[in-house]
């Protein structure tokens, strides 16, 4: 470690792996956990204390679906009463009355609602939940009528590529004030899914033209985030911002980890919450340790000038794609792994006109606790 | 129906407020101020801070410039154009807006 370490600033909490939802695209990992295993509220409100004490300002309550976390307002006074900026990220379907209204009292700072599709049809397709989109709206409006900011979250991939436009027109019709395209990312069960999510390549360009156009027009109005197909570009992601460098996650049972989906890496070993500090998590942990700075690149990442722009890119990835979670992000264009990257974007034809739901539905493995494919 | 929105452009009549969710705080782990809004943290620099913090509501874009040239000892039309950008900027972004 050349730099020193710096304190976190940001943590995703995946309070729960509970979810309504049961989308083919989830970053969650396959294994998922069930109520049994998650930390009770005592847990979660000692760690979010030692967050606080550590320097972290900003915390993204998630899952699986955090409402279904009973403790969840009493989890927002904590964070609140330190300050600390809380995004509840939801899919905003079996919310029940008056809990929005009980967060926003509790100090909530603002919400980001999941969008499946932008059609009725596509939003049960892809969610696989009847009526998604209308429970989805309502949220939205109790959302704002709370006096609460928000961000629509549209994950994009073939089925939903097509709705760009009327994703932006729904993300204005519902008062947000910021919208977030984002391409998938394959981990999770978006790897698992990745040929039947894949979308064509004339479809990513048409994507690219609407939102720059959008995102011009609606300036001061309507902030666009675009999350580009990172296997469509030419450098990866800097995933986390750098490995362990300044953000952290933690699973529903109290793992600390270096990102949500690092447990795919099978080399490393990960420490509970309970059984070990925050801080010395931070500081100490192996798995932490193990890709934190430059020093355990390989080339070409190693005399590579962006070395601390992408920070190597995602481990995951060079794990899942390279066998090697320390090389190079395969989707670098530096990256030896990178043809098998282009075929897997070149096998993914052109998307149908209209699709039959049947078949969209029979090539999706949705995602369910117990419903991990074996490998 | 939603109303027509439109992009805002700050003049010098204009008052400016951070909105509720836009939070400045002093991180006395750090020793600076941030500014904290939905998914991003903000780090504003000394004369950033100053302008912000006169963002009252109330303060027109005229009055603050002026209060930035006596305290730092400038002139009024050379500090105007940056600070009309600088707002302009945050408006933009949604980090302020229009009272």
């Amino acid at each position: 470690m050349s730099d020193p370490l710096l304190p976190p600033i940001a943590m995703l909490a995946e309070l729960t792996h509970r979810c309504p939802l049961q989308c083919p695209y989830c970053s969650n990992p396959l294994e998922l956990m069930k109520a049994n295993r998650e930390m009770d509220t005592a847990g979660w409100l000692d760690l979010f204390e030692q967050a606080a004490d550590m320097g972290v300002l900003q915390v993204h309550l998630s899952g699986g679906e955090p409402t279904l976390r009973r403790d969840l307002e009493e989890i927002v006074r904590k964070l609140s009463s330190r300050a600390v900026y809380t995004n509840l990220i939801t899919a905003g379907v079996g919310i029940a009355e008056g809990r929005i209204e009980a967060l926003a009292e509790a100090g909530l700072d603002h919400v980001q609602l999941s969008l499946q599709g932008a059609r009725p049809e596509t939003a049960d397709l892809v969610s696989n939940y009847k009526g998604a989109l209308a429970k989805k709206v309502e949220t939205a409006r109790r959302v704002r009528a709370a006096g609460l900011p928000l961000t629509v979250n549209a994950p994009v991939h073939r089925h939903n590529i097509g709705e760009v436009e009327q994703f932006i027109e729904l993300a204005l019709s519902l008062d947000a004030e910021r919208l977030e395209i984002a391409n998938v990312q394959y981990s999770g069960w978006a790897l698992v899914n990745r040929a039947a999510l894949m979308p064509s390549y004339s479809a990513v360009e048409r994507e690219i033209e609407i939102v720059e156009e959008a995102r011009e027009r609606l300036k001061g109005v309507l902030n666009i985030d675009f999350v580009p197909p990172d296997y469509f570009a030419t450098y990866p992601k800097p995933c986390m911002g750098g490995w362990a460098r300044d953000a952290f996650a933690v699973a529903p049972d109290g793992t600390v980890l270096p990102c949500h989906a690092a447990q795919t890496i099978p080399s490393l070993t990960f420490e509970r919450f309970g059984d070990k500090s925050l801080a010395d998590i931070w500081a100490d942990s192996p798995a932490f340790n193990a890709f934190r700075g430059t020093d355990w690149m390989q080339e070409p990442c190693r005399s590579c000038e962006r070395r601390e722009i992408d920070w190597g890119g995602c481990r995951c990835q060079a794990m899942a794609i390279a066998g090697d979670a320390a090389a190079t992000d395969p989707v670098c264009v530096k990256s030896p792994f990178r043809e098998s990257i282009l075929a897997l974007v070149q096998d993914a034809q052109p998307e149908p006109e209209s699709e039959k739901t049947g078949s969209a539905a029979e090539s999706f493995k949705y995602r369910r606790i117990g419903a991990a494919p074996v490998t | 129906m939603q109303a027509v929105q439109e992009r805002a452009v700050v003049t010098r009549r204009s008052r400016l407020v951070l909105p509720k969710h836009v939070r400045m705080r002093y991180d006395p782990l750090r020793q600076a101020w941030a500014v904290l809004s939905p998914e991003r943290i903000f780090w504003p620099n000394e004369i950033g801070l100053e302008i912000l913090r006169r963002c009252d509501g109330k303060t027109s874009v005229r009055a603050i410039i002026a209060a930035l040239a006596l305290e730092f000892d400038a002139e009024e039309e050379e500090i105007s154009e940056d600070v009309i950008a600088f707002l302009q900027e945050w408006a933009d972004n949604l980090l302020l807006r229009f009272s």
